[in-house]
């Protein structure tokens, strides 16, 4: 049984009923295939239809979605030989970022990314994803050690933002947020970032620093989550925001990876399966495999001198203003 | 016998004041005298909370007389997203430069402190809560580049809500556009000294303000990367008292010291003197 979205409530039903008929069939000699692929065939038109009109809001449900692919299903289905390393050597170990080397299609590479975990026990390991200041700070660490190997890294980035929380406030969110985007301009070799679900501000950032940064269709990117946006600016005295709101919100602050790709952040969209890329994991992790070799090689061309140049340049660019004529 | 009733009069005997005579200290709540404020440097004379000043005062506390000059005055914000909440962010702008008397949260340029060049960038929290947009991140980078080619000591003074959310996914950038800024001013071996004022979160501390080589913070400001609001509502516990103040922020190794406004230039000059130059 998959889990289905509100919207997708019309698909959900033809589908349950295509797997009904299956269990009936099954066994018995009864000729329904030639019905089952016509409701296969309807189903598909109609999850096509659903999706080529999701709003940002729907996007974000998917980019959230409980059984999209996380950072360790890429690396079981993409690398060999993943070798998990942990701790910042400061502090404690973070299981809300997972980082290591892995055999990539032959290339040895470092490998970070947040992991939210399945199932509650594991998303509450793993603080949903949110991490404290020992995983950017682990993170650090391992892409440093990247550096020093001459390895490539490859960054996947998915976290509803770092945990705000006594203890992360403590030990110093802000200074690891920051210290991890300052160092990965300094890093001399490749990085390549891939929003693979949700791009929680600072929290994401703090792993997006890339020479690359791409995003999975569906996945999501934005400033600030568009239910903090709408509790922030579309609280009207006391009412509370809703559904309708956080439509707004999304809406508003451009989070897609449409969005981002013609505002000129990101730059390369990696399509997903009909659906979402929970519909067919090994699928959505291919079409990462392509787009990850093609960067590696482009990048490997480069000098580290030019690679940081261009890393500088790429976000020095980033902004949007205009000159007027000061009134003295 | 009527031993605890009320004084019905007790409202109309208060006494009208005409508004902004009295301010409410943020820090001890005590009503204060606004002139009494204004002559101490705006420090409650109470509790020494420092209340919040504009880019202007700031400049005229730390700068030699006549000795800052502007850079990057022509920018200005647009709407690159056509951002529309309740109300639109060009007016949201527009009000903005009214009120604040200033035209963005951002003023960056070179100034002689106690007669050492340095170039300051300062952000004034009257301006949208100060945040940061793309104004705000290439006044910082202007002035961190200048600062680069002409080595000379860099000095930022923060006080801001975080990144601004009307500029979504371009204001998140300008983290990164600011922290790579220091990583390359870092190579000139010159001194970031980072101003932390009430308050400081989010996107602006989570880059270059957490980024100084010294880092010093105002009595009392609250400083931190989520607001106490949303960890409040995340743990749904309450803060202890005294959580991400200053001196909480220096306690647990945050920041290096806490430094009294009167004598903020006087300490900011000796940290130049200390550790700029080659001799």
């Amino acid at each position: 049984m998959h889990y289905y979205l509100d919207f997708e409530k019309p698909v959900a039903e033809l589908e349950n009923k295509i797997e009904e008929l299956r269990r009936l069939a099954d066994g018995k000699d009864m000729n329904i295939t030639t019905e089952i692929k016509k409701l296969e065939n309807k189903a598909r038109d109609l999850r096509a239809d659903i999706f080529s009109k999701i709003t940002p809001w729907q996007k974000t449900q998917i980019a959230r979605h409980p059984e999209r692919p996380y950072t360790l299903d890429y690396i079981e289905l993409m690398t060999k030989d993943f070798v998990e390393l942990h701790g910042d050597r400061k502090f404690s170990d973070d299981p809300a970022i997972v980082a290591g080397f892995a055999n990539f299609q032959g290339i040895p590479v470092a490998i970070i990314g947040h992991q939210k975990g399945r199932g509650t026990k594991e998303r509450i390991e793993r603080n949903f994803g949110q991490p404290h200041p020992e995983g950017y700070r682990k993170a650090l660490r391992v892409m440093k050690l990247a550096e020093k190997f001459g390895k490539p890294i490859i960054t996947l980035i998915d976290t509803p933002g770092a945990y705000p929380g006594i203890e992360a406030e403590e030990r110093g969110q802000s200074e690891a947020i920051a210290s991890n985007l300052m160092e990965m301009f300094q890093l001399r070799t490749p990085i390549i970032a891939v929003i693979i679900g949700e791009g929680g501000s600072g929290g994401a950032l703090a792993l997006a620093v890339g020479d690359k940064v791409m995003m999975f269709e569906h996945s999501v990117y934005s400033v600030i989550s568009p239910e903090g946006c709408a509790a922030i600016l579309w609280k009207k005295n006391n009412s509370q925001v809703g559904k309708g709101e956080y439509e707004k919100a999304a809406e508003a602050l451009k989070m897609t990876s449409a969005d981002l790709l013609n505002l000129g952040i990101i730059d390369e969209i990696i399509p997903e399966p009909l659906g979402g890329a929970h519909r067919s994991k090994e699928e959505t992790a291919e079409a990462l495999e392509a787009v990850l070799l093609r960067s590696i090689d482009e990048l490997r061309e480069k000098s580290f001198d030019e690679l940081l140049e261009e890393r500088y340049n790429k976000f020095r660019i980033i902004g949007k203003l205009e000159e007027v004529e000061q009134q003295p | 016998m009527a031993w605890f009733k009320k004084d019905k009069d007790i409202t109309s005997k208060r006494v009208n004041v005409p508004e902004g005579l009295w301010v409410k200290c943020n820090s001890c709540k005590e009503i204060i005298y606004r002139q009494e404020v204004d002559k101490n440097l705006k420090i409650c004379p109470k509790c020494n909370y420092h209340f919040r000043i504009s880019a202007n005062e700031r400049i005229t506390l730390l700068a030699d007389e006549g000795s800052f000059v502007e850079i990057g005055i022509d920018l200005a914000s647009v709407d690159p997203l056509n951002f529309k909440d309740q109300k639109l962010y060009k007016d949201r702008l527009k009000d903005a430069r009214e009120k604040s008397n200033t035209n963005e949260a951002a003023t960056a340029g070179p100034a002689l402190i106690n007669g050492h060049p340095a170039i300051l960038v300062v952000l004034d929290f009257s301006f949208m809560g100060g945040s940061m947009g793309s104004v705000v991140g290439e006044k910082f980078i202007m002035a961190a580049e200048k600062a680069t080619k002409e080595k000379l000591p860099l000095i930022s003074i923060a006080s801001s809500g975080g990144a601004r959310m009307q500029e979504g996914i371009i204001s998140l950038m300008q983290m990164a556009k600011t922290s790579a800024a220091i990583s390359r001013f870092k190579k000139t071996k010159m001194p970031y000294i980072s101003v932390l004022c009430d308050p400081t979160f989010g996107g602006v501390s989570a880059s270059f303000a957490m980024l100084g080589d010294m880092i010093i913070a105002e009595p009392k400001s609250l400083i931190g990367f989520a607001g106490p609001r949303v960890i409040e509502q995340t743990i749904k516990q309450q803060l202890p008292d005294g959580f991400q103040t200053a001196e909480f922020l220096l306690q647990h190794g945050m920041i290096d010291m806490i430094v009294n406004r009167k004598e903020l230039k006087q300490t900011i000059a000796n940290l130049i003197s200390l550790t700029a130059g080659n001799k």
